[in-house]
């Protein structure tokens, strides 16, 4: 069943007539995705890779049903994009758009709070490689021939160290349900918190590998659900023991200006709640290994 | 990005909060006539630098005649200013801001930030200002007042008032203190900020409020809409390197170490230099590539990196989703002969067309030393420098 794209998921893309949402559409089409249309504001009525295009995001829902939306629209107009996909009833929007001011995200934040739980949109991203269960199909920009169809959860900021984990297990025999990029803005639709809540509730997930950074108190906020609720074992590996204080790392969020957000501290509040951390990027796989056997043999 | 003080001074008046009356001067002559035309008796002259701790550096001095004021800012024109916020090489001082001496009764301190906790905008102020943020949360962390602002409503004014009477305000400074809470968050939000901060704000022997510093940081995403705020834009107070390197769509930090590096995603980035440090050897840079670099971009980003004397050793480690790994080989093979690397170049590919990649550069026939997993890629740069130290 895996987590947020599933065999029922019925995708569309906003901005697919763009060259690089054509692009990464035409990727998820060929490894399977059930892509059913996409939405270019003046070009509805269109087809583009053999899929209906759409005005508005409220016409591709009434004609194909759809519950999921990729996000490639250009940033100044990312933010809009997303609430037009809340109001239209769409269940998860993935954004890959890097470059959203941070008010604008303060501002879909709000807005998507207005809808009640039943009917409010879940949002990944923005500033993220996208979701991909293996086997099921992707919506981002991630190589899928790198994952392997498996019972490990992925959830990151990062999307390369993402892929750098998924090939790491793979080459070890260890497969993924699904790997989610949560971004690297400080303001961001989903938490590290959000996506583990979902793999804990998952019965196709059996373990979560947790790719954190520097920046930001989500991981520690992570750490302290995992310490109450989570019954699956967490592998985790923070990002920029080497980064200097104050500067930012490529990631609009990847900065440390507050206690508690340099890797360092980050390490000692996740093996305070009993994640097992890896201790260097290239271990993250292995690390998983252990913790997989560990638990087999428990 | 960042900004002098001199223009959120101004941004932060146009909004209605109270400043003093000062000048701007780029030669010591100017700051002369500066403190001639405001007039009175005594004067203080603040160099014009992105970093804080500019009083302690010496870049901040009260003179009490227009000699003294001439005679200061001949002393820190054309200065490199290295404050307790900037690294070693400092900040180069081109502007001078002169202003009318105050009358100080009490010092305040005034922010507002991004609580990416709330995800709101918050306003942090105590009681006890002039010092830094930093050491205020850890000496008097009790002095320190937090409030968030819910975007649908802004600041509402009790909120104000009740900050206003928590800081110990009375009579007609709460009034006062309302108008600069309501301006600065006004200011914030209506020109993308990220940061404003008052410290001191303070209180004068005549009982009224002034914000005698000022800072403010904008939001680069948002710069596209705020052309007003872009324009203010100071490339001087920047890493020529880093900047250039934006210029071209390359994140680019640099650091202390020896070993070059060329990554693609901030999180590999940043993984890649733990790795050489866990190896035993110093990365010298940040750099990410972005996405869809062209070979073109990856040629850039050699020459950014060596434009770096210190850089003895190039790590380039790619792992590619949107990026192409035929793209990054062919890249590194233009860079390695246009640029006439002297020095041992490690590559590591994966992802996105990875065997074509590794095609090019084996018919290359150049000296790369390739790896195939994140921990050799960074082994074999360690000892690559190794050798050469050697």
């Amino acid at each position: 069943m895996a987590i947020i794209i599933t065999e029922k998921t019925r995708i569309i893309v906003q901005g697919m007539s763009g060259r690089i949402g054509q692009f990464h559409a035409a990727d998820m089409i060929k490894n399977g995705t059930n892509v059913v249309g996409g939405v270019t504001p003046g070009k509805g009525g269109s087809t583009l890779l053999d899929r209906p295009i759409f005005n508005t995001v409220r016409e591709a829902v009434e004609a194909t049903g759809a519950d999921a939306s990729l996000v490639f629209v250009p940033p100044p107009f990312a933010a809009d994009a997303i609430m037009e996909a809340a109001d239209a009833g769409i269940r998860t929007a993935v954004c890959v758009t890097d470059g959203l001011p941070s008010q604008d995200m303060m501002r879909v934040k709000r807005f998507l709070r207005r809808y009640p739980e039943a009917r409010k949109m879940r949002l990944i991203g923005p500033n993220c490689a996208g979701v991909i269960s293996p086997g099921v199909g992707f919506m981002g920009i991630m190589p899928p021939h790198i994952y392997m169809k498996g019972r490990v959860g992925i959830v990151g900021r990062s999307g390369t160290l993402g892929y750098e984990a998924a090939s790491q297990m793979k080459a070890l025999g260890i497969g993924v349900s699904t790997s989610v990029g949560i971004g690297g803005d400080p303001v961001n639709g989903s938490s590290f918190r959000d996506i583990l809540e979902l793999f804990q509730a998952d019965p196709e997930t059996d373990a979560v590998m947790m790719i954190g950074e520097i920046g930001g108190p989500q991981e520690a906020e992570a750490a302290a659900w995992v310490a109450r609720h989570m019954t699956k074992p967490v592998v985790a590996y923070i990002a920029g023991l080497s980064a200097p204080k104050g500067r930012k790392m490529g990631h609009a969020g990847a900065i440390i200006s507050a206690f508690g957000e340099s890797a360092q501290e980050k390490v000692e509040i996740l093996e305070a709640a009993g994640i097992t951390v890896a201790p260097n990027p290239s271990a993250m796989g292995e690390t998983m290994a252990k913790v997989l056997l560990r638990r087999a043999a428990a | 990005m960042d900004i002098h003080e001199y223009q959120a001074k101004e941004i932060l008046s146009r909004f209605g909060v109270p400043v003093p009356r000062g000048g701007l001067a780029y030669s010591p002559e100017q700051a002369a006539y500066r403190a001639r035309e405001l007039g009175g008796s005594a004067w203080v002259v603040k160099a014009q630098v992105h970093a804080g701790g500019r009083g302690a550096a010496g870049g901040v001095k009260l003179c009490k005649s227009v000699v003294e004021v001439q005679a200061f800012a001949a002393s820190l024109f054309g200065r490199q200013l290295v404050t307790k916020q900037t690294d070693a090489a400092g900040k180069g001082v081109y502007r001078l801001w002169v202003e009318g001496a105050c009358d100080i009764a009490r010092e305040l301190y005034l922010g507002f930030v991004l609580d990416r906790k709330s995800e709101r905008i918050m306003i942090v102020a105590s009681a006890r200002g002039g010092i830094e943020i930093e050491d205020l949360a850890e000496e008097d962390p009790d002095s320190l007042r937090r409030m968030t602002i819910d975007p649908a409503t802004g600041l509402l004014e009790y909120q104000a008032r009740e900050l206003a009477f928590a800081l110990g305000l009375t009579g007609g400074q709460v009034a006062q203190m309302v108008t600069i809470l309501k301006a600065c968050f006004a200011a914030y939000q209506d020109l993308d900020a990220t940061m404003v901060e008052i410290n001191p704000l303070v209180i004068t022997g005549a009982g009224d409020l002034v914000a005698l510093d000022a800072k403010m940081s904008f939001d680069t995403n948002a710069l596209y809409r705020r052309p007003e705020v872009a324009e203010l834009r100071d490339r001087s107070q920047e890493d020529p390197r880093e900047s250039t390197a934006g210029d071209h769509g390359l994140a680019y930090v640099g650091l202390t170490g020896d070993i070059g590096c060329i990554i693609n995603g901030a999180g590999l980035a940043m993984a890649t230099m733990d790795m050489i440090k866990l190896a035993g050897g110093e990365p010298a840079n940040f750099l990410d590539i972005g996405g869809g670099a062209s070979p073109e971009r990856v040629v850039r980003a050699f020459r950014t990196v060596l434009s770096d004397p210190e850089v003895q050793v190039i790590l380039v480690n790619i792992f590619a989703g949107i990026n192409r790994c035929d793209w990054v080989a062919e890249g590194v093979v233009q860079a390695y002969r246009e640029v006439g690397m002297t020095i041992p170049v490690v590559v590591r590919l994966a992802g996105t067309n990875v065997a074509e990649g590794q095609a090019i550069l084996r018919a290359s026939g150049l000296p790369l030393i390739t790896a195939d997993t994140l921990a050799e890629a960074a082994e074999r740069a360690v000892a690559a420098r190794m050798k050469q130290a050697a």
